[in-house]
């Protein structure tokens, strides 16, 4: 005895350390939340691939983002109705997609949709090897004023990075001189071009990382294009919006190179628009996609390493135990009587379904009715398992006739008499009545009162948010509630209800 | 008078809870391989003839649905007869005749039934209806105990019991049930039956409980509770006590009646008897429970250790303080 108490002690202590110590270390090293209530910003980023085809096959690729600067893609999705799609990794980090089809007439529009997160504020990009600039080819006129400028900007810059501020601000003066003038307007005003370009005849070594501006709502977001220089051993970013260096904090990085982004062979009128979409997720939201980019190792064998249905399931299954609890401390510790251990956790399942009150209208009505066509049945004298099977048949019917009526009648929280498992609700009516032959009514009101009473607190147990965040975030505090499950198995006090039951025998 | 009691005071009392008498003694004492024998009170029946222990005489048992059909042709000759689940729970699904008017039947409650009501009955039985687990069982048909008419009146048509508990072939504690009105005939303390708990020593009653409450009189028959005093009764403990021995059970509740002619009989035997008991007696079982530990280890004769209970757990002084 003793020692079986010291066994089931030491096996539960060991379960209760084992489960809150795998949650703390969820919590603190993996960074997943305790609480439901945190919320993190997650931005939808909907790319728009249009063209106008031409005759004949067409190729289209798309270069997919790099995830640099902390951000971090949660879920991407492709519509490819009627192409071919397939995703090109070419090189370690970056990948591009490919759209191609034989033959197309309409002007057509390709998406690809992402979730995207900042995990974190890291700013820094990683190494990248010098490249030599090369001196852009110039018409002679292009090339003299451009000439003009870098030495008029060298003059008046110390270093590299003064001059490159000085060169962007430069584009952003409201009277720039006739210099910048002329070069914007034979480059077809692209300013990036320019910049390009006149850095590489100031032998600046310097490349674009293009990528979106993040601004909520924006439906037709087009690429910008950050400036990177080498300076001092090292890369460094300039916003030629802002002539500011660094990162800017809403800047999407989409690829870090003067490589085009979008190659449409066999069409024409290609453009490549985005739009943009910010929400606040639960953090538990944004964790359970950021499971499917596989980052922690460890998580890669939790619950979202599965199918998305597959963890709706979990959502409800991983809830049991916890009503499993609810059961057993009001039996064992306030000495409710239930009608059978479990059926409590599965009304309580069904109440999910329903909501509570319309769940408790339902299954009343319900098991009333049924208890008074069962009393008739008894009076017809069947046999038992026919009698049974009637049952069944009878609450089918019964449910289709509320569901058909509150349907007619407009009251939808009614159809939900659906989610009522028709196993349980025949099988209380059958044992119920058995109990009202065996035991009267006063034992049924007593047990499906009790039974009633434990399913509702497991409901509410059960509906908690941060119960329900509990259980599916952290499965192994299962472990804990088994651990605590144990210790109880083996509680040998009162219950609650002995101290009312024999509390007349104080008088000796 | 609170509304609860504290739990220490509880203990103090030596009440037993459930919770403690799952754990610390019937899951502790009683192993599950010997349950059956409690369970089935067919197996019951066939060991405790074995043993030479008194019980109801057994006219048939009844295992197949095609054997219905006949069952009251067998019993013809039966003016009175019990039919009852070889393996039913808390005393359900039993059917008490106690005699004929013509083709009918007479019910213990007076009512009148015929054969078909008879045989759903016992095809419920069959069902699983009335049984542990709603398992399919087997009905035996039993004679009707002709009760002590000393305890004639002290119940309201059913039959009064007496249920020992036994400790280690120790006897612990008793109390005598007697089916009232309200509890419709059954001897079942928690839908009404009165508990009458009975001095170890002398088998003279010490109180009477109904719902929790002290009564003085039976609640239909009237008969005071305070003249009562089981006959036999050194043979109702030495019956009680056997039984544990047969049953192999070291924590067991045997339900004994006392027929007119044969004196006291093994009804059925209880793996996990209830704590009603000690409402009846007005006393906790854990004290006992410890002292007849001792006993059981100090002898193993079976009257020396019933002879030591009824010394230790008997009233000291007659008549009792409780009326």
């Amino acid at each position: 005895m003793i020692k079986s108490k010291v066994q089931v002690g030491l096996i539960a202590a060991g379960f209760i350390a084992l489960g809150l110590g795998l949650t703390l270390y969820k919590a603190i090293s993996l960074g997943l939340p305790l609480m439901p209530g945190e919320y993190r910003e997650v931005w939808t980023v909907e790319s728009k691939t249009s063209f106008t085809p031409t005759k004949g096959p067409v190729n289209v690729e798309l270069r997919l983002p790099a995830t640099l600067a902390g951000w971090v893609i949660l879920e991407e999705h492709f519509v490819s109705s009627g192409f071919g799609f397939s995703i090109i990794e070419d090189g370690e980090t970056s990948s591009k997609a490919r759209w191609a089809r034989q033959e197309l007439e309409r002007p057509t529009t390709l998406y690809y949709k992402m979730q995207i997160h900042r995990a974190s504020d890291n700013n820094e990009l990683p190494p990248m090897a010098f490249v030599k600039p090369q001196t852009p080819l110039l018409e002679p006129d292009q090339e003299a004023a451009m000439d003009r400028l870098v030495d008029r900007l060298k003059t008046q810059s110390s270093n590299t990075e003064t001059f490159v501020l000085l060169l962007l601000q430069e584009f952003l003066r409201d009277s720039p001189d006739q210099d910048t003038v002329f070069l914007l307007d034979s480059y077809q005003e692209d300013a990036i071009m320019v910049l390009m370009d006149a850095l590489a005849v100031a032998d600046i070594s310097a490349h674009q990382i293009r990528g979106i501006v993040l601004e909520d709502g924006r439906r037709r977001q087009q690429l910008s294009s950050l400036i990177e220089v080498y300076t001092d051993g090292r890369w460094r970013v300039f916003d030629p919006r802002t002539a500011r260096a660094g990162l800017p904090k809403n800047f999407f990085i989409w690829q870090r190179s003067d490589d085009s982004i979008l190659n449409v062979v066999g069409g024409r009128n290609s453009s490549l628009e985005f739009a943009l979409v910010s929400n606040s997720l639960p953090a538990k939201a944004v964790v359970e996609m950021e499971q499917r980019s596989e980052q922690f190792a460890l998580l890669d064998f939790s619950i979202y390493t599965l199918p998305v249905e597959q963890q709706g399931i979990f959502k409800g299954l991983l809830l049991i135990p916890v009503a499993a609890l609810v059961v057993v401390i009001m039996r064992i510790l306030v000495g409710i009587r239930t009608s059978g251990t479990f059926m409590p956790i599965l009304i309580a399942l069904a109440f999910i379904q329903t909501t509570l009150f319309i769940g408790l209208i339902i299954f009343l009505g319900l098991i009333g009715t049924g208890l008074w066509i069962r009393s008739y049945l008894s009076r017809l004298n069947l046999l038992l398992v026919a009698r049974v099977a009637t049952v069944v048949i009878v609450v089918i019917l019964l449910m289709a006739a509320l569901a058909i009526i509150s349907y007619k009648l407009g009251l939808d929280q009614v159809l939900t008499v659906t989610f009522f498992p028709i196993i349980i609700v025949a099988w209380t009516i059958e044992r119920m009545s058995i109990l009202w032959d065996e035991d009267g009514g006063h034992e049924v009101l007593i047990q499906g009162g009790g039974s009633l009473l434990v399913a509702v607190m497991a409901y509410l147990v059960m509906s908690n948010h941060v119960v329900e965040h509990l259980t599916f975030n952290f499965p192994e505090l299962m472990l804990s509630l088994l651990g605590v499950i144990l210790l109880l198995g083996k509680y040998t006090g009162y219950r609650l209800s002995e101290l009312y039951r024999f509390r007349d025998l104080a008088k000796q | 008078m609170n509304f609860l009691m504290s739990p220490s005071k509880l203990r103090e009392l030596g009440i037993l809870g459930m919770n403690s008498r799952n754990i610390g003694y019937i899951g502790r004492y009683n192993q599950r391989k010997n349950y059956h024998l409690a369970d089935n009170k067919l197996a019951t029946k066939s060991a405790a003839l074995e043993l030479g222990i008194a019980v109801p005489e057994l006219y048939g048992t009844i295992e197949y649905q095609f054997q219905i059909k006949d069952m009251l042709d067998s019993l013809a000759e039966r003016e009175s007869f019990v039919i009852k689940p070889a393996q039913g729970s808390g005393g359900k699904g039993i059917l008490v005749i106690i005699g004929r008017d013509g083709e009918y039947f007479i019910k213990s409650s007076g009512v009148r039934i015929d054969g078909r009501e008879v045989r759903r009955h016992t095809d419920n039985i069959l069902a699983g209806l009335h049984s542990l687990g709603g398992r399919n069982d087997r009905a035996m048909i039993e004679a009707l105990i002709d009760f002590d008419p000393v305890l004639k009146d002290y119940s309201y048509e059913g039959v009064p019991d007496i249920r020992v508990i036994v400790f280690r072939g120790v006897p612990v504690m008793a109390m005598m049930r007697c089916a009232t009105r309200s509890s419709d005939g059954k001897a079942n303390l928690h839908q009404g039956a009165v508990g009458v708990g009975l001095d170890l020593g002398s088998g003279q009653s010490i109180h009477a409980v109904q719902h929790n409450r002290i009564v003085t009189q039976h609640p239909d028959t009237h008969m005071t509770f305070d003249q009562l005093k089981i006959p036999y009764w050194e043979s109702v403990l030495e019956l009680a006590s056997s039984c544990a021995r047969m049953a192999g059970l070291d924590y067991l509740g045997a339900d004994i009646v006392l027929d007119k002619q044969r004196g006291p009989m093994l009804l059925e035997l209880n793996a996990r008897p209830g704590l009603a008991i000690q409402v009846a007696n007005q006393a906790g079982l854990h004290h006992r429970l410890v002292a007849a530990m001792e006993i059981a280890d100090s002898t193993s004769d079976q009257s020396e250790r019933i002879a030591l209970a009824r010394q230790q757990f008997g009233q000291k002084s007659h008549p009792p303080s409780g009326f």
